[in-house]
């Protein structure tokens, strides 16, 4: 091989490449752990399901538990909350899919669909404001829903994004009725 | 300016020593002695050197907080009150790191202002721009942190909503997010994380400043009539006319800055911040500290979609394009001309554009709703023409003012027609600020 002959890849061309390869991987691998510690950390994920009586809730009560860090609000929802959230037509809605994980990700945003099967005076949902994550307050604003008091959203009576920044209905997390008066969520 | 034109002479045998293996007081001599600066810098020159004085001050005053402060979700806010309460002059120290804050924010304000009045971000001091928006953007993420230490109310919901511009971005948006929080929602992780990031970002800013004082010490300072350095009779000597200019300003600067330290130190905080976080209550009104207020009226500006980009990612991209254009001020701006003395339309444009900064941050600290939100879009209409309209434009319809030939014939025409200085009692040749 001559010396002048620069132009054709030659066994120092594929080694200088490797090396550089080389080097790029373990670039890459050094610096992975430094990014992987900071996702949620083992302890966090350690999802426990939380159940919670809701014998007490009459229609027109709500409590709040906390899961995963944030509140999950259970809402029996009044004979008049319920109509409101059937009224409404689907073209109206900012967000027409359900949030629910509960039902298939493209299922359409009807009040029935927000709920569970047999109980649909029961709302539960993160309670956490789909714009920013603060949490908006119960049975306030113009549809009778959820206000969030930072940026000026409002949801109506199935959680829905009504008006405001927000893009997407309050999440509906997994859950379920493990007796007529428990809620298993998670 | 400073390279190749050392006019260093060691005199001492010490000296001799040094200059010879680490040329240290040559440095200083050339930098801060000898160094020529235009002889008619006004005050608002002097808010460099009080921006190096308050980094400083918030160094030192973060170190010693750190030593009595406990980054973990149940102790924070406790240990907080404890340096208020227990630590020995514990509240003067929090209270010049908290109000230090703030003042960085005003100094650094007048600064960037200053540059855009009289075009100091013009060729060849882009990159020195740049580096200083780079600071700026440290400050922000720095100032930011720094607020969630105490763990109050403020603090907490403070960090929901900015992190929570991350999950606006498509497809990997909440994956950030985790990363930044370290879970799904601000906790123990997320202040830990915080504490180390504010505790090493202002040592990144102080790596940053060399960075811009070096450039600025290669192309030279500006000047207010925005003519560049001709002769040696247009520049003095750093001291002691610069020295002394400086150190006055930082004086007046540390008095205000000491009156609201002993008379009003909770004026620019929120009373939220002294109830503890709690995770499952939202403040009635949530605002962030009043330096990022005008980008909060714009994030919220944008209630509406975008074609295919929603109104949350909208808000967010609004509000960080807000901070991008900074960087591309230097090239937006098309004008010869670079101080607005000698552009009547551009100094009108430049106060509207104050006036309009300062609206957006009135209007960040009101509710979001009513005729708030109309005022807000209006405001961000215009803070955004005036970077991507005015700015470009003008320059090229704007008949500019006659310029002076030299600083020096600047400098003379003006106290001419002041009237200020009697002939030949010229000792200080600067105009007045």
């Amino acid at each position: 091989m001559s010396a002048t002959d620069i132009h054709d890849p030659n066994r120092r061309d594929f080694l200088y490449v490797a090396t550089g390869m080389a080097a790029v991987v373990g670039a890459g691998a050094v610096a992975w752990p430094f990014i992987d510690q900071m996702r949620p950390d083992a302890s966090t994920l350690a999802l426990a399901s939380v159940e919670v009586d809701v014998a007490s809730l009459t229609p027109g009560m709500s409590l709040v538990v906390k899961w995963r860090g944030k509140p999950v609000v259970v809402r029996n929802r009044t004979e008049q909350e319920m109509k409101d959230g059937e009224a409404v037509n689907l073209a109206d809605l900012k967000d027409p899919i359900a949030r629910n994980e509960n039902l298939p990700a493209d299922a359409p945003a009807t009040d029935a669909n927000r709920t569970t099967p047999g109980k649909e005076a029961w709302m539960v949902m993160v309670q956490v404001c789909t714009h920013l994550g603060c949490i908006p307050l119960g049975q306030e604003g113009e549809f009778g829903g959820w206000f969030c008091p930072c940026h000026g959203s409002v949801y109506d009576t199935a959680g829905r994004i009504r008006k405001g920044p927000a893009p997407e209905n309050m999440l509906v997390p997994v859950f379920q009725f493990i007796s007529d008066t428990k809620i298993r969520i998670g | 300016m400073s390279e190749g034109h050392s006019t260093y002479t060691p005199k001492t045998g010490i000296e001799r020593w040094f200059d010879a293996r680490m040329p240290l007081p040559r440095l200083v001599y050339d930098s801060f002695i000898a160094y020529p600066v235009p002889r008619n810098l006004n005050y608002a020159w002097t808010f460099g050197g009080i921006l190096a004085i308050m980094l400083v001050a918030q160094i030192l005053t973060g170190i010693v907080l750190a030593m009595h402060y406990t980054p973990d979700s149940v102790l924070a806010f406790d240990s907080v009150e404890k340096i208020m309460r227990d630590v020995n002059s514990g509240w003067l120290l929090r209270y010049l790191h908290s109000n230090g804050a703030s003042f960085f924010f005003v100094a650094v304000y007048i600064h960037i202002f200053r540059g855009l009045y009289y075009g100091s971000y013009k060729a060849p001091r882009e990159l020195l721009w740049i580096l200083g928006c780079i600071i700026y953007l440290l400050m922000m993420a720095t100032g930011f942190m720094g607020y969630v230490l105490p763990w109050g109310q403020m603090s907490f919901w403070g960090a929901t909503v900015i992190t929570g511009f991350f999950s606006a971005i498509p497809l990997v948006g909440d994956w950030i997010q985790q990363l930044l929080l370290g879970g799904f929602a601000v906790d123990n992780p997320t202040l830990n994380r915080f504490f180390a990031l504010h505790y090493l970002l202002p040592f990144m800013i102080a790596g940053v400043v060399v960075l811009h004082v070096w450039a600025l010490h290669v192309v030279g300072q500006s000047n207010p009539t925005g003519i560049e350095v001709k002769s040696k009779t247009d520049t003095v000597a750093f001291t002691p006319y610069a020295t002394i200019k400086d150190a006055f300003g930082m004086l007046v600067f540390l008095f205000i800055f000491a009156y609201f330290v002993f008379y009003l130190p909770n004026f620019l905080g929120h009373p939220d911040n002294y109830t503890v976080a709690n995770p499952l209550k939202t403040p009635a009104h949530i605002v962030p500290e009043w330096y990022f207020l005008p980008f909060y009226a714009i994030l919220r500006a944008i209630t509406f979609n975008i074609g295919p980009i929603n109104s949350k990612l909208g808000g967010v991209l609004c509000m960080f394009g807000a901070i991008a254009m900074l960087f591309l001020v230097p090239w937006l701006d098309t004008s010869k001309v670079r101080s607005a003395v000698y552009r009547p339309w551009y100094k009108l444009f430049f106060w509207l554009f104050v006036a309009d900064a300062v609206l957006l941050g009135w209007l960040g600290s009101q509710p979001a709703e009513g005729s708030y939100v109309f005022m807000a879009q209006m405001a961000t209409l215009f803070y955004f023409a005036f970077f991507l309209v005015v700015l470009p434009v003008l320059g090229l319809i704007e008949t500019p003012r006659r310029l002076p030939n030299s600083i020096t014939e600047a400098v003379l025409e003006k106290n001419k027609g002041g009237g200020h200085h009697p002939a030949g009692a010229t000792a200080a040749p600067e105009i007045k600020g």
